[in-house]
């Protein structure tokens, strides 16, 4: 394999928490993704929003079934075992815990754990979506962004100044430069990119970050 | 006992449906938009519109033409990212939308189906969509009413219908269409097949006939079913 730039391993690095026996919703965009990088042998039920458990590869145009797309619109097929439901059930899985990951994309994420990933006033409004009950009701919610934005402003920050998704939601925050836990003790630098000082995540961040006195793992 | 024949034909059908109607219309992306209705609706011309869909379909297609025909006052949605002359008409201040979590609009709409008068949840609390939302506590929980969602008319798609309105449907074309066939008032189906009574197993339908008042059968269908070239 070609040497991976710094997307391509966060990524990587987020579909090592894609576990045996988990059921998994991956937001639109660079969650979706992560799919690259989990074996294609792991035993695991992808969800998506718009009915269907047991999401499976992408399909070409010419062996597309119209009438089966992910909640991206994407053309997929089903794994055997799949199942197919309304709008009502898809929610009723994901409000009542049975989703045991959900990973998002985000705006802003703060080290308290709130979200904002859905609205940008005055400037992006296109609704919610189904984000806030993932975000909300899923048992672990990671989220994968770049650490700054395009202008290099951090995305991790005290306190989020756009509108919220869900308030205390999230766990884990992958990043092109590092992997970070939010915790009861805030949050946790847990492993850094090859090629990144803590020097550089630190301030690439704008919370307060925890370094633990360890060697941190790298990816 | 014969079961009653709900069949008529489209043009005859949406004269139904007067200026002002609400209107709840299934879909998700193109799989379960009943293309044909709405563009019967868009030929008709009726006025001030309430659409309650999950999205607003993408520029060019289903929910768009009745945005280009101006035939649409309100829109209850969960994300009209999408279809970018939805959120233009939006920011112009030439359609209200109104934009409900994608569970939680499923759900309203269920509930109606259901005929109960609504929920309490603590989906969007600490959120802009929890303001001004009737607070309810439970058991020392606090959480927020939402209201059952109901609509004059429902406009489904469906693959298999038979006569008195029983209906299948294939794949992820499902999604509201089975909600909204027992929130509405009045509920038309388009079917790609329509089928002799009892050649739908009674145990594989999904939407009971007793929910649908109106059975169209689609012609071949047009182009705008198929698959979406991007």
């Amino acid at each position: 394999m070609a040497l991976l730039n710094a997307k391509e391993r966060m990524l990587r690095r987020a579909a090592k928490d894609i576990e045996a026996g988990m059921t998994v919703n991956l937001g639109i965009g660079l969650p979706t993704q992560v799919m690259t990088y989990v074996s294609k042998d792991l035993p695991v039920c992808l969800h998506s929003e718009n009915g269907i458990a047991g999401v499976g590869a992408l399909v070409t145009k010419d062996k597309a079934d119209r009438n089966l797309i992910d909640a991206g619109g994407a053309y997929i097929s089903p794994v055997p075992g799949a199942s197919y439901f309304d709008s009502a059930v898809s929610f009723a899985l994901v409000r009542s815990g049975r989703l045991d990951l959900t990973l998002l994309g985000a705006f802003e994420v703060a080290a308290n754990g709130d979200l904002a990933n859905w609205i940008i006033p005055g400037r992006f409004a296109a609704g919610v979506g189904g984000a806030i009950e993932l975000a909300q009701k899923a048992r672990k919610v990671g989220v994968i962004t770049t650490h700054t934005d395009k202008h290099g402003n951090p995305k991790i920050l005290e306190r989020c100044t756009l509108p919220l998704t869900a308030i205390n939601c999230v766990d884990r925050i992958y990043t092109d430069m590092a992997v970070c836990d939010i915790t009861s003790e805030g949050l946790i630098l847990k492993e850094i990119a090859e090629g990144v000082s803590v020097e550089d995540v630190v301030n690439a961040t704008g919370a307060d970050l925890t370094i633990p006195s360890a060697p941190l793992p790298t990816f | 006992m014969p079961m009653p024949d709900k069949t008529t034909d489209m043009a005859g059908v949406i004269t139904l449906i007067p200026d002002g109607a609400s209107i709840m219309v299934g879909g998700f992306g193109v799989p379960g938009s009943p293309f044909c209705l709405i563009e019967e609706l868009v030929r008709q011309g009726q006025k001030n519109l309430t659409i309650i869909k999950n999205d607003s379909n993408e520029a060019g297609m289903g929910v768009d033409w009745l945005l280009q025909s101006g035939q649409v006052k309100k829109l209850i949605t969960s994300h009209i990212g999408l279809n970018p002359n939805a959120v233009r008409l939006m920011n112009e201040g030439l359609i209200e939308v109104e934009f409900v979590a994608q569970g939680i609009l499923a759900e309203r709409i269920r509930v109606a189906g259901a005929g109960l008068m609504g929920f309490v949840t603590d989906i969007g609390m600490g959120t802009p969509l929890a303001e001004g939302k009737q607070r309810v506590t439970f058991e020392g929980k606090e959480g927020i009413f939402e209201p059952a969602l109901k609509a004059d008319f429902a406009l489904v798609h469906a693959d298999t219908a038979d006569p008195f309105g029983n209906l299948t449907f294939n794949a992820t074309a499902r999604n509201f269409n089975p909600l909204i066939a027992m929130a509405a008032r009045c509920t038309i189906a388009e079917a790609e097949r329509v089928v002799p009574l009892g050649k739908i197993d009674p145990g594989h339908v999904q939407t009971p006939a007793p929910f649908v008042d109106h059975v169209v059968a689609l012609p071949d269908l047009p182009e705008v079913y198929g698959i979406v070239e991007r």
